[in-house]
């Protein structure tokens, strides 16, 4: 007997841990750097 | 590419072109993952699972891509002491290794339904699983060499350059062992697909490609930032403890 598969759930988990993985990445590489020159022009300032 | 090496010059550059890659390779992604979903067809023999292609070849390109990236940049530190390079190799890593996680998981989803199990232990998913840790562990070997104040650490530059003899390995392991993994379906100025599925794929790559240096070049402006403060600082309690 075949095994049931819905293909669409393979599909949408695969497109959920994707785009969510790159958008955390976008989202961290953004404010680490905002931050990090935020930093840097307190220290200039002092 | 000494022109870079003055880090005003990189920093004058990486404010334009930073935004520039992040724009365009969202929109780029964003048009291409949604065309691979609801525009393109599905495939004859694998039916709608193709449709994980669109970002399973992406981001394995971009995995290997990165460590390419971190070898260069090796390479570039060993042989003229760029001042960027290591800078350089550093942005790349967390992303390169992102990407062949999402590889390696996105890969799992489509191989149980289209070979009926979710991992096997042939050349390319382990020589992809061993890509992972070489990127852990180069993460490691440099956290510990930014930690300690031995000056100029070789270590993950020479690390670098030997962890990218795993490249050619993934790239022939379809080809020199046997493997449920297809063989590469793009090749140099050919391709064994149908225009209906590589017109996608291609913009996908191109968009996460983008979207890679956008990432990359914003860690190199995070970094850059916070040693220019720590050496502010630095240079602030020394005069502090000299008067």
């Amino acid at each position: 007997m075949r095994e049931a598969i819905d293909p669409w759930t393979f599909v949408v988990a695969s497109y959920a841990i994707g785009v969510g993985a790159t958008a955390m990445m976008i989202a961290w590489s953004l404010l680490s750097m905002k931050r990090a020159e935020k930093r840097r022009d307190e220290a200039r300032k002092r | 590419m000494h022109g870079f090496a003055n880090p005003a010059r990189f920093l004058r550059i990486a404010r334009w072109l930073m935004p520039l890659c992040m724009v365009t390779g969202i929109a780029v992604a964003t048009g291409a993952l949604g065309w691979g979903l609801f525009e393109a067809p599905a495939e004859r023999l694998q039916g709608e699972t193709v449709r994980i292609v669109y970002l399973h070849v992406p981001s394995a390109w971009l995995g290997m891509a990165g460590w390419m990236g971190i070898a260069a940049a090796s390479f570039a530190e060993l042989v003229w002491r760029h001042p960027l390079a290591g800078i350089a190799a550093r942005a790349c890593a967390v992303p390169g290794a992102l990407f062949t996680a999402v590889c390696l998981m996105t890969g799992s989803l489509w191989g149980r339904p289209a070979w009926g199990t979710w991992w096997v232990w042939d050349g390319r998913l382990t020589s992809m699983l061993v890509l992972l840790f070489l990127y852990f562990g180069w993460m490691a070997l440099s956290q510990a060499s930014e930690a300690s104040d031995v000056g100029h650490n070789k270590a993950p530059a020479i690390f670098g350059l030997v962890g990218a003899v795993n490249i050619p390995i993934i790239h022939y392991s379809v080809t020199w062992w046997n493997s449920l993994h297809q063989p590469p379906s793009i090749t140099m100025g050919n391709s064994a697909m149908s225009g209906d599925f590589l017109v996608p794929l291609l913009l996908a790559m191109l968009g996460f490609t983008l979207i890679f240096a956008g990432v990359v070049l914003a860690r190199m402006r995070a970094i850059l930032a916070d040693q220019q403060a720590e050496a502010r600082l630095r240079r602030k309690a020394l005069s502090e403890a000299e008067f």
